[in-house]
């Protein structure tokens, strides 16, 4: 207790759990969506050409986050359309997109300032990442998010459960769909510093799944996500501080953790 | 003035012709039911009717103060679907959303409204469950109050069979026939159980990429068309390759 009461007086460890709460509530809103739309895999190739584009904008020396998002909401954007139409298959456009991407990261990286911590953060998360006005970007930007989602909320659940339904009541799906994506992106590059590129897809399956098990209804699941991304990313990083582990590896493997304790206490209910 | 008019509609699906030469109207009080085999063009011209796609020619017109977003649609189920987490109250519910415009949740009227639809489908007693939990007919049954909810009029149903055992398929059939009798709610269904659509419909228009045959039930059934599809002896003066023709 007394660990997790001086882990408190660090304010870098504060800033990490403030950015944290507000991009675990997003990821685990928007999750529920993506895995019921099985668009899981968006999530993944959205984080990889995360890490190519902070790549990138470190070795032309510019502010990593303001030109990775905007790079990877084009990448959303390209991603969503080549899985609605296309005669490369969705999941094989991912693979494609998400491995070119990482290894322009690569290039950039070997042919600038090489692999050094940056980097190896960008990769794996580190809570010692967000400065002062990454924190404050995160909060403004996961707020939208949170609202955009809140404010739409039927509506997503409509496309979510029958997109062709959707259409045809006069919802312009397409439009909700980018919505999600874009949102998507911005989560995605949001998380990435503290969880890292390799990893942040996590944040966004595995509470939507873990709630599946034993919700029954949209709303509870989404809330029940919510609650249980927040909850472990706190367990995550108390873990990672009191054992000296990587934060963004602690908390994915407290989402493992209640993902199995989920599934046995719904196949306890059954 | 009729609901929905087509006029020598021509509908296309990735730059080739699927449908031409379509004319019917759908009235009022009418079921229509819309025949013919797999790739006889039957969804394309459902997804026209919707507005989903844009004719190639042609015309479609609706009547009788009918806005496009007012058809209440039955979707065949997805796959995504079948293990959805909602419960049955949240998948009614939705089918209101077309009265909502950008207001963001349901009112006390859109709430009344899935009640009232559920418990004239008869699974007001199941709202609190998942959808998951059903069976395939009260699974159909939660969608059909969904398509209610999203309209007064008009009713589209695309294979609503499909997947159900005898015994439900009959049930289904005959609370689609009470909407169109006891409600008054006009009533297009797509199907390929022509017997069905015998019994059940007041006007058929039979598909094979273009009309084969639009009218009333009965003449259908007098039509070589209709005696053919149904199964029925066709007298010796009219040769089978006339079928197509």
């Amino acid at each position: 207790m007394a660990d997790i009461m001086q882990m408190f007086s660090y304010p870098f460890m504060v800033r990490a759990l403030i950015a944290g709460t507000f991009i675990s509530l997003c990821s685990a809103l928007l999750g529920v969506s993506l895995v019921l739309k099985r668009y899981s895999m968006i999530g993944d190739g959205l984080s990889h050409v995360g890490f190519g584009a902070l790549a990138v904008a470190m070795a032309l020396g510019a502010a990593p986050l303001k030109f990775a998002i905007p790079v990877v909401i084009i990448a959303a954007f390209f991603l969503l359309r080549i899985s609605e139409n296309s005669t490369i298959k969705g999941d094989s456009a991912i693979a494609i997109i998400s491995t070119s991407a990482l290894a322009i990261g690569i290039i950039s990286v070997s042919l600038s300032t090489g692999m050094n911590t940056d980097v190896y953060n960008y990769l794996f998360g580190s809570i010692l990442a967000m400065s002062d006005s990454d924190v404050i970007l995160s909060v403004i930007l996961s707020a939208i998010v949170i609202i955009l989602f809140v404010f739409f909320y039927t509506k997503i659940f409509t496309i979510t459960f029958d997109e062709n339904f959707a259409r045809a009541t006069g919802i312009r799906a397409g439009i909700y769909n980018m919505l999600i994506a874009v949102l998507t992106a911005v989560t995605i590059v949001l998380g990435m510093r503290m969880i890292g590129a390799l990893l942040i897809s996590a944040l966004i399956i595995f509470p939507s799944l873990s709630s599946m098990r034993v919700c029954k209804s949209f709303k509870a699941v989404v809330l029940c996500s919510a609650v249980i991304s927040v909850i472990c990313l706190f367990a995550g990083v108390c873990a990672s501080y009191i054992w000296a582990a990587p934060t963004g590896a602690s908390v994915v493997i407290a989402n493992l953790t209640a993902f199995i304790a989920f599934s046995v206490a719904g196949r306890i209910r059954m | 003035m009729s609901l929905i008019r087509c006029k020598d509609l021509k509908l296309e699906y990735e730059k080739n012709v699927v449908l031409k030469g379509i004319d019917f109207e759908v009235s009022s009080g009418d079921y229509l039911c819309v025949v013919g085999e797999n790739g006889s063009g039957k969804s394309t011209l459902m997804k026209a009717i919707l507005g989903l796609i844009q004719p190639a020619g042609g015309t479609i017109e609706f009547g009788d103060g009918l806005h496009r977003n007012e058809i209440g649609y039955l979707p065949q189920q997805t796959a995504v679907q079948k293990n959805f987490p909602a419960t049955v109250r949240e998948v009614v519910m939705s089918g209101c959303l077309n009265r909502r415009g950008l207001r963001p949740f349901y009112s006390s009227h859109d709430k009344e409204e899935a009640y009232k639809n559920m418990k004239l489908l008869d699974i007001d007693l199941h709202a609190g469950e998942s959808y998951r939990g059903l069976s395939g007919g009260q699974q159909q049954r939660v969608l059909l109050a969904r398509a209610l909810c999203a309209t007064s009029k008009l009713l589209l149903l695309d294979e609503p069979v499909t997947g159900l055992d005898p015994i439900v398929t009959r049930e289904m059939y005959s609370v689609i026939a009470d909407l169109n009798k006891k409600n008054g709610i006009t009533v297009i269904m797509i199907s390929h159980d022509i017997e069905a659509a015998a019994e059940y419909a007041s006007h058929i228009l039979h598909l094979h990429n273009y009309q084969l045959f639009f009218g009333s039930k009965e003449d259908y059934v007098r039509s070589n068309a209709g005696r053919q599809f149904l199964g029925q002896d066709i007298t010796d003066e009219i040769p089978r390759g006339d079928f197509y023709g």
